[in-house]
C-alpha cells in the first residue's frame, strides 16, 4: 500500500522541489520577501513530513537541517545571504537525488551539505535541541511492561467547559471499558437545577474503579488529551488487603469524603451507613454510590480468585440424570394440564400461578436438558490419534482439522455417535484419500486434509466429515453392486440413490480385505447407528476433488416445542422448528389448482399434502383449512389440517413396539386433558408420499 | 450511515493517505487542499470530525480551527491536528483555539485509526 503513496509522493516532490528552486531565485533578488520565504518553508516542512511518513527517512532528517534554517530566517532571526541560496540550491539537487536513487545515496556528501546549513548558526543550534519529547497519542507501549491485574481507582473530574474542544467523555470512559473490568459511577452532584443549566457546560464528573493487566501508563494515555483540561487522580488500590475488605465507611474516609467521627457517630444508630450519611446531607448520594460500586468491584474481583482456585464441577452419575429428566418431562405434562385447567376456570388468581409455574417449568426444562450437553470437541480431539497413526499404517500423509469443537450435544448421543464416526474417518482415509504419489500425479497437495465440523442447525446439529480425496465414482459403485446384486442392471437410479447405496447391508469397495476395511460391515452400521438416534445421513461427492458426509442429528430426545393442530376428532403435533408460517387454504384455492396439491404463496409454487387424505380421516373437510409451511433443506412444503390450536410444549413419549415401524409418526404426546396426539415426523412423511407417488 | 471525515492538508501524498485509510475503515472522506478551501467545503457538509494539518498557504490549521469553531454546527466536533515534534507551541496553540488532540507526524495508518476511534467512537 505504501507503494502507491510513495509514487505521489515522489510527484509531489519533484513539484514542490522546482517550486522551490523558482522561489529560491526570487529571493536572491527580494531577500525580504516575507511570501516567498513562508512558502520556501512550507515547501521544506512538507517534504521532510511526508518523506518520513513515506519511508523516506534520509531525505526527511536531511531536509530537517533546512527547514531549521528557514524557521529561523522566517522569524527574522537570520538575514538571507547568497551563500545561503546557494546552499540550499544545492540540498535541493540533493534532496532530488535521494528520491529518485534512493539506493544511491552518497552519505558523506550528505553528512558535508548538512553540516554547512548546521553550521551557518551554531548557537541556535543548541536552542533546538532542548525540545521536549512530549508524550504522543501514537507511541506504542513499551514491550516488556507485561503488568499483571491490578486494580484503580480514578477519578476524572472534567473542566466545566471541556466540550468547547470537541471533547467527549463518554469516548474516554468506553476506552477505560475496554482496557478491563470497570465499574463506572457518574457523580451528578454539580448539575444545576434546570433554570441555571447551560447546556454548552459539563458538570457531571466520574469515580472509576479499574482492574486491568495494562499498567498504569495505559491508563494515564487514555486522557492525554484531555490532562489539561480536567482534574484527573488514579491511585492503585489492593484488591486483597485488608482481608476482609473496607466497609463502606472506611471507602469514604479514605476518599475523604467525610471524616472518622461522622462515620461512627451514624453507626450508632441502626440504619444502613449509606442511608443515615445521605439523610443527615453529610455525603452525596452519589459518593456513596461510586463507594459501593468500589466494593462491589472488589467483591467480584476476590470470588474471581476463588473460583478459580476451588473446583467448578462436580461428578454425577449419569442415571441421576435420566431420572432428573424424565421427572422434568413429567412436571411439563402435568403443568400443561394446570394451564388448561386454569383456562377453563378462569379465575385470574389461578391463571396468574398457571402462568408463574408454566415459566418455572420452561426454564427447568431448558436448564436440564443443557446439563447433559458436553461440547463434542472431546470425542474430535480423540480422533486426532487415530488418523495419525492410521495414516502411518497405510502410508499416506493425511492431517485432521476441527472446526466446532464447542458445539454441545447430548451425552447420550456423543456416546453413540463414537463408533459411527471412527467408522467414516476410517473409510475417508482409507477410500477417499489417495497415496502421495498419486495425489502429486493429479496436482493435488501431497497431504491430504480430513475436515471435521459441527455446527447447530435449528434444532439439529449438523457434523459434516469432509476429505479432498479421490471422491465417489457413481459408476464404480453402481457396477459393484450390480456384482453384489444388490441391485440389477436395468435399475434406474439417481445419483443420491447410488450414494446410498455404500450404506447398504453387505457392500465394500475394497477389492481386497484389510484390517481397516472391506468386509462390508462398517457403513450399514453407521447407518443403523444414525437411525438409532433419529439422525439423517447425506453423502456429497465429486470425482477427484472429495467427498463429504453429513450427519443431522436432532438437538435433544425428550422434550421439543410443537405446534398442536386437529384434523376432525384427531390430534397431532408438528415440529415448531421446521415451521415458517400458517397459511388459508379455501375451496376457490383447490379448484384452482385443477386437483394438484400446491398452492401459491407470494409468487413461489408451494406443493402441500393433505393429511386428511394421507391419514384416511372421515368426514368432510371445513370451508376454510390451514395449511402449515415447512421447511426441509431448500424446499417447502405444506401440510393441510382442519384447525391450528397453538404451541405446545410437548413431551415425546415413544410408540410402543407394535408402532415402531411406522416412520411418519415419530411418538406421541399426551395433552392437558389426558387426549393422545400424534408427534409427525415431517420429513419420513414427506419422503413417503413421494415414494408412493412414484 | 458512516461518519464524515474531513481531511485539510496542502501536500497531495498526505490527503491521500489519509483518505485512504479512513476510506477502508468504513468512513467517508472529504478532502480540502488548505484553511480556506476547507471553511469553503465544510458549511452543509455534514462532517462530524476534521483532520487537519497546521501548515498550510492561505489559511493554516490555527486558524482553519477558529474558523470552524465559530460555526454553530460545528462548534463541538472532534478536530484533530497533525504536528511535526518541532511544532510544541503550535500544539499548545491549536488547543487555545480548540482543538481536540493531535497526531505527530509521521504516522502510520493504525496510529491514525486509533485516533479517530479515541476522538469520535
Amino acid at each position: 500500500m505504501m507503494d502507491r503513496h510513495a509514487e505521489v509522493f515522489k510527484e509531489e516532490a519533484s513539484e514542490l522541489l522546482a517550486e522551490l528552486e523558482s522561489s529560491l531565485l526570487e529571493l536572491e533578488n527580494n531577500p525580504d520577501d516575507e511570501e516567498l520565504i513562508a512558502r520556501i518553508f512550507r515547501a521544506m516542512h512538507t517534504i521532510k513530513g511526508s518523506g518520513a511518513m513515506f519511508g523516506y527517512d534520509e531525505v526527511a532528517a536531511f531536509t530537517h537541517n533546512v527547514e531549521n534554517i528557514y524557521d529561523l530566517v522566517r522569524n527574522g532571526k537570520l538575514a538571507v545571504a547568497k551563500k545561503l541560496v546557494d546552499l540550499t540550491l544545492a540540498a535541493c539537487d540533493q534532496i532530488r537525488r535521494m528520491i529518485e536513487r534512493p539506493e544511491d545515496i552518497d552519505r558523506s556528501v550528505v553528512e558535508e551539505l548538512a553540516a554547512s546549513f548546521r553550521n551557518i548558526v551554531p548557537a541556535v543550534e543548541e536552542e533546538n535541541k532542548q525540545e521536549d519529547q512530549q508524550p504522543s497519542p501514537t507511541d506504542k507501549i513499551t514491550a516488556g511492561e507485561i503488568e499483571k491485574d491490578l486494580t484503580y481507582r480514578i477519578s476524572f473530574k472534567p473542566d466545566i467547559g471541556i466540550f468547547a474542544n470537541g471533547t467527549n467523555p463518554t469516548l474516554l470512559l468506553n476506552e477505560l471499558r475496554e482496557s478491563g473490568e470497570c465499574k463506572i459511577t457518574a457523580m451528578t452532584d454539580n448539575i444545576p437545577l434546570l433554570d441555571s443549566l447551560e447546556p454548552e457546560n459539563c458538570y457531571t464528573y466520574w469515580d472509576i474503579v479499574i482492574t486491568t493487566d495494562r499498567g498504569i501508563n495505559a491508563l494515564k494515555d487514555i486522557f492525554i488529551f484531555v490532562e489539561d483540561d480536567c482534574d484527573l487522580k488514579i491511585e492503585i488500590i489492593d484488591p486483597f488487603e485488608p482481608a476482609e475488605y473496607k466497609k463502606l465507611g472506611e471507602i469514604l474516609v479514605e476518599r475523604g469524603d467525610t471524616n472518622k467521627d461522622i462515620v461512627d457517630k451514624a453507626l450508632s444508630g441502626h440504619k444502613k451507613l449509606g442511608e443515615l450519611l445521605v439523610e443527615a446531607g453529610i455525603v452525596a448520594p452519589d459518593k456513596i454510590n461510586s463507594a459501593l460500586a468500589e466494593q462491589q468491584h472488589i467483591k467480584e474481583i476476590r470470588e474471581k480468585r476463588q473460583t478459580a482456585e476451588a473446583s467448578a464441577t462436580i461428578r454425577v452419575p449419569a442415571e441421576r440424570l435420566d431420572l432428573l429428566v424424565n421427572l422434568v418431562g413429567e412436571m411439563v405434562t402435568v403443568q400443561s394440564r394446570l394451564s388448561q385447567l386454569s383456562s377453563v376456570i378462569n379465575n385470574s388468581d389461578l391463571i396468574l400461578v398457571a402462568e408463574e409455574v408454566e415459566r418455572l417449568t420452561t426454564e427447568l426444562r431448558d436448564n436440564t436438558m443443557s446439563i447433559r450437553m458436553l461440547p463434542i470437541g472431546n470425542t474430535f480431539n480423540k480422533f486426532k490419534r487415530l488418523v495419525r497413526d492410521l495414516s502411518a499404517e497405510l502410508g499416506k500423509q493425511i492431517n485432521l482439522v476441527t472446526e466446532g469443537e464447542e458445539t454441545e450435544l447430548d451425552k447420550t448421543v456423543i456416546e453413540k455417535l463414537n463408533d459411527p464416526l471412527v467408522h467414516l474417518i476410517r473409510n475417508s482415509i482409507d477410500h477417499g484419500i489417495e497415496a502421495p504419489a498419486i495425489r502429486e500425479q493429479t496436482g493435488k497437495r501431497k497431504e491430504g486434509t480430513v475436515k471435521l465440523t459441527a455446527e447447530h442447525s435449528g434444532a439439529n446439529v449438523l457434523i459434516h466429515i469432509a476429505d479432498d480425496g479421490a471422491g465417489i465414482d457413481p459408476e464404480a459403485i453402481r457396477l459393484k453392486a450390480i456384482e453384489k446384486g444388490i441391485i440389477s442392471p436395468e435399475d434406474n437410479l439417481t445419483e443420491k440413490e447410488i450414494y446410498n447405496l455404500i450404506f447398504a447391508p453387505g457392500f465394500s469397495m475394497a477389492r481386497k480385505i484389510t484390517n481397516v476395511s472391506g468386509r462390508g460391515v462398517g457403513m450399514d452400521v453407521v447407518k443403523r447407528g444414525i437411525d438409532a438416534l433419529n439422525g439423517a445421513l447425506e453423502v456429497k461427492s465429486k470425482k477427484n476433488e472429495g467427498t463429504t458426509i453429513t450427519l443431522k442429528l436432532p438437538l435433544t430426545l425428550a422434550i421439543i416445542d410443537g405446534l398442536l393442530v386437529r384434523i376432525a376428532e384427531s390430534f397431532f403435533v408438528l415440529p415448531l422448528s421446521a415451521i415458517e408460517e400458517c397459511v388459508e387454504l379455501t375451496r376457490e384455492d383447490i379448484r384452482a389448482m385443477h386437483g394438484k396439491h400446491m398452492t401459491h404463496i407470494r409468487g413461489e409454487v408451494v406443493p402441500y399434502i393433505p393429511l386428511r387424505e394421507r391419514f384416511r380421516i372421515e368426514g368432510e373437510p371445513p370451508a376454510i383449512e390451514q395449511i402449515i409451511i415447512n421447511r426441509s433443506g431448500d424446499d417447502r412444503i405444506g401440510l393441510v389440517v382442519d384447525q391450528v390450536i397453538g404451541q405446545h410444549q410437548t413431551v415425546i413419549k415413544s410408540m410402543g413396539k407394535f408402532y415402531r415401524d411406522i416412520k411418519e409418526i415419530s411418538g406421541a404426546t399426551i395433552l392437558g386433558d389426558g387426549t393422545v396426539a400424534l408427534i409427525i415426523d415431517i420429513g419420513q412423511l414427506t419422503q413417503a408420499v413421494i415414494r408412493d407417488a412414484i | 450511515m458512516s461518519k464524515i471525515i474531513m481531511t485539510v492538508d496542502d501536500s497531495a501524498s498526505v490527503r491521500q493517505m489519509v483518505s485512504f485509510t479512513l476510506k477502508q475503515a468504513g468512513f467517508d472522506v472529504v478532502e480540502a487542499v488548505d484553511g480556506r478551501d476547507a471553511l469553503n467545503k465544510i458549511n452543509g457538509s455534514g462532517v462530524h470530525m476534521v483532520i487537519t494539518d497546521l501548515n498550510m498557504p492561505n489559511m493554516d490549521g490555527i486558524g482553519l480551527i477558529r474558523g470552524i469553531r465559530a460555526q454553530p454546527a460545528y462548534k463541538f466536533i472532534p478536530i484533530v491536528m497533525l504536528t511535526t515534534e518541532s511544532q510544541i507551541e503550535k500544539k499548545q496553540e491549536g488547543k487555545n483555539a480548540g482543538a481536540t488532540g493531535w497526531i505527530v507526524k509521521p504516522f502510520n495508518p493504525a496510529q491514525l485509526l486509533a485516533v479517530v476511534k479515541k476522538v469520535l467512537g
